[in-house]
């Protein structure tokens, strides 16, 4: 066969692939104007698969449940497209530029599920006028929405986490004030998500007396033996977890192999699911971790999801793996998208919404003890309710210990120390807004308006 | 002269580098020797992945940049075939997927390419090397996978007379470097007293001359792409063993590329040194300079130790561009 024979052929085969990808790759996605369209930043490969399939699973599960289950919102339907991301920042923001003008409206809001995206996609955001949700993750001084207007940390930042922390163990030994002359170590992903807590755990330091041991791990965190043998060697009498994918069981495997207990391991809640426990078999039992918005387990919403989607055949995932954390927590950040659309629809009617309305349904979120019961999420989460200088919502978290078998919730609800981290919000808040040339927000105009 | 110069300075600067933490009394000589014996056993796992490069740029002058994908999809391969049937059928399996692997590449990458510019080759198994990472995860899944050689995870405790406290070391550690050690062995013996192996070595020096002598080309690269599999599957379940089996593997294993520029790219002892020596390094540097660093120049901080181990790499590059053991390149001119 001739060279150019051969090309011919390649030639013909990359353009029928090409044309096959882009009809079946459009997936769920289809025009209309009575639809409203939901970005999924997805990693469903890569160095952090296993935490990311999962959280992805319950998150397109509940976006099709809510059209399965109430026929959209507010009669308006709910499309979605997932990007893979691969939890690289560079392809996160190459997903947004891809999908913030799909759907009739433009892109509903985004929920990157990587600080490193959300750091780059803060800038971005506000010129586009589109919502980012990072419930758990992302910036924490985001939490100031009179600077950051389009961020919503909804529902715990880590220096709440790194808050509750301090206090848990404060709490073990008998008062923080007894934490003097201790040591604990932080062992962080070397990112912007692992360094987010250092700020707080200083800020409590020098309160407290304790000693913070600072501890990286590189990218992707499997080579951990000369961080393990320094903590071997100091000692620290609680070690903090800010891992994220393999990071994490690694951790636990490398505590097993240095004899530390993990009794008094203490992972974010990042690093306390089923995929960092699991590989390190029995070893991981005693480890703990912080649990923010939602537990493992099974509520009414599971039952709906298992009833209109898994039994309909369009089950994202594994049946099975319904109700673990890293699913739950996907699903209930869907959620709050879902109900912050449905709050921006009673101000501006039942119709596809722009990501500047909806932005105003996430700065006025409501979801009390009682919508949360009718939602079907009783026991998975907390109040959560938003205003113009709070986009957090809710300020708590509990503890959690793996059996071996389960996650059993064991402490709390603790409440972050708000006295603490406000002033290391506005601080960094104002920094920002300084660097940016931000105008500061009047909350009591946006309010009336 | 010169270069030998430079290299008991470059030796020098390394050794006193590494007594350093001792000599100072940065460390306790337990904590020490453990950090040493942490990076050999890390040193003696890069190992492993560097002999699949150098088997490989040795018999057919290609640097396999797809040897970390193919530590993936070996240990992937073992650990979900296990999950359905005995570990050593599992890896028997493994064996025959990795010499098939090795057939697909040579018949649909390599024998078209044949003659190519080096760099094409390279390219190609670039290309390859996505492949296979992703044709991995979509055939085997991309959860973190299990492979139990029945070994202990718990530590033991050693020389307690010696040292405070004693050194601690692990029983999967003390296995890896077994395996690898029989490897070497084994390998050396196949290449040294087999007709392939001769074959082999033949391809290696003078590629033109062994065909003028009717070595088949083809034949001896499907082997040595076979040998660099069967390599990679040791490595991925002594890796998979010790870490669990997931994506990560192949990016881990991509700290073989500054052994194999340390070591040479030609040179079995050279992978085994270079191993060891970017091991130790980068423990040492990660426990010991990194925090010096970070007081003395009033850094913001991080791991050091990935980048360290290619640092140290190009001090040696400098010095030696062969690598340690690597043939020495001269030009007629």
């Amino acid at each position: 066969m001739k060279l150019a024979e051969k090309m011919r052929i390649l030639a013909a085969s990359v353009g029928t692939i090409a044309a096959v990808v882009a009809v079946t790759a459009s997936g769920p996605v289809q025009a209309a104007d009575k639809e409203q369209f939901f970005p999924a930043l997805v990693y469903r490969t890569g160095a952090y698969a296993p935490n990311g399939v999962p959280f992805a699973n319950g998150y397109v599960d509940y976006l099709k449940l809510v059209n399965a289950r109430d026929g959209g919102i507010g009669g308006v339907k709910v499309t979605f497209e997932e990007c893979e991301t691969g939890y690289a920042t560079d392809r996160g923001v190459e997903c947004y530029e891809r999908l913030k003008g799909k759907g009739a409206t433009g892109a509903t809001l985004f929920q990157p599920l990587s600080t490193g995206i959300t750091f780059a996609l803060t800038d971005k955001a506000p010129k586009d006028k589109i919502p980012l949700v990072t419930a758990g993750y992302g910036r924490a001084d985001s939490v100031d929405g009179t600077v950051f207007k389009w961020n919503f940390p909804l529902g715990g930042t880590y220096w709440d986490a790194a808050d509750i922390l301090v206090q848990h163990v404060g709490k073990l030994q008998g008062g923080t004030d007894k934490l003097k002359g201790k040591k604990i170590a932080l062992v962080y992903h070397d990112s912007p998500y692992g360094k987010e807590p250092i700020p707080l755990l200083q800020e409590r330091s020098k309160m407290h007396g304790y000693e913070l041991l600072l501890l990286p791990v590189t990218h992707p965190g499997v080579e951990q033996k000369a961080t393990w043998l320094q903590i071997r060697q100091q000692r620290p009498d609680y070690v903090f977890l800010w891992g994220w994918g393999v990071m994490n069981s690694t951790s636990i495997k490398e505590a097993v192999a240095t004899g530390y207990p993990r009794e008094k391991m203490y992972g974010v809640w990042w690093s306390g699911a089923e995929p960092d426990v699991l590989p390190a078999g029995d070893g991981a039992k005693g480890y703990n971790a912080l649990v923010f918005l939602a537990p493992a387990g099974q509520g009414q919403v599971h039952k709906d999801i298992i009833k209109y989607v898994y039994d309909k055949g369009q089950g994202t995932g594994k049946k099975e793996e319904v109700g673990e954390v890293l699913y739950n927590r996907g699903m209930v950040s869907a959620m709050m998208g879902v109900e912050a659309v449905k709050r921006a629809q009673f101000k501006y009617g039942k119709k596809p919404l722009t990501g500047e309305q909806v932005r105003w349904g996430l700065e006025n979120l409501a979801i009390d003890a009682a919508a949360i019961k009718k939602l079907g999420f009783d026991g998975f989460m907390n109040p959560v309710g938003t205003s113009c200088v709070d986009h957090e919502g809710a300020h708590s978290g509990r503890v959690q210990v793996w059996d071996g078998k389960k996650w059993t919730v064991t402490a709390g609800p603790y409440e972050s120390d708000l006295q603490i981290i406000k002033p290391i919000i506005r601080a960094s808040a104002a920094k920002y807004a300084a660097e940016k040339k931000i105008p500061a927000r009047d909350c009591a105009k946006d309010a009336s308006s | 002269m010169k270069r030998n110069r430079n290299l008991i300075i470059l030796f020098a600067a390394l050794l006193a580098g590494l007594i350093a933490p001792l000599v100072t009394g940065a460390s306790g000589a337990g904590f020490y020797t453990e950090v040493l014996l942490g990076g050999l056993m890390a040193g003696v796992l890069y190992s492993l992945v560097a002999l699949g490069f150098v088997l490989i740029f040795k018999a057919s002058g290609v640097f396999n940049f797809a040897q970390g994908a193919m530590v993936l999809f070996a240990a992937l391969s073992v650990a979900r075939m296990a999950e359905k049937m005995p570990l050593w059928a599992a890896m028997l399996l493994a064996v025959v997927i990795m010499v098939a692997l090795a057939f697909v590449i040579e018949r649909l990458v390599l024998r078209p390419l044949v003659n190519q510019d080096p760099v094409v080759l390279l390219m190609a198994t670039l290309g390859v090397t996505y492949f296979v990472d992703g044709f991995g995860q979509t055939v085997w899944g991309s959860d973190i996978y299990e492979i139990d050689l029945g070994i202990a995870k718990e530590p033991v405790m050693i020389l307690g007379q010696l040292f405070e406290g004693g050194i601690l070391i692990n029983k999967d550690d003390v296995a890896a470097t077994a395996a690898a050690a029989l490897l070497v062995i084994l390998l050396a013996l196949f290449f040294q007293k087999t007709k392939t192996g001769r074959a082999l070595r033949a391809v290696a020096d003078d590629h033109l001359a062994a065909q003028s002598i009717g070595i088949p080309l083809n034949r001896i690269w499907v082997i040595v792409w076979s040998l660099a599999g069967i390599v990679a599957l040791v490595a991925g379940v002594v890796w998979g063993a010790k870490l669990g089996v997931q994506f990560s593997i192949s990016q881990v294993a991509l700290k073989a590329l500054p052994v194999v520029i340390l070591g040479g790219f030609t040179s079995i002892p050279g992978a085994i040194i270079g191993g060891l020596i970017i091991g130790v390094g980068e423990k040492m540097a990660e426990v010991f300079l990194g925090p010096v660093m970070v007081k003395a120049f009033d850094l913001a901080g991080g791991g050091i130790e990935n980048w360290f181990a290619y640092v140290l790499a190009l001090l040696f590059l400098l010095v030696l561009p062969e690598g340690l053991f690597g043939e020495k390149h001269i030009d007629r001119v």
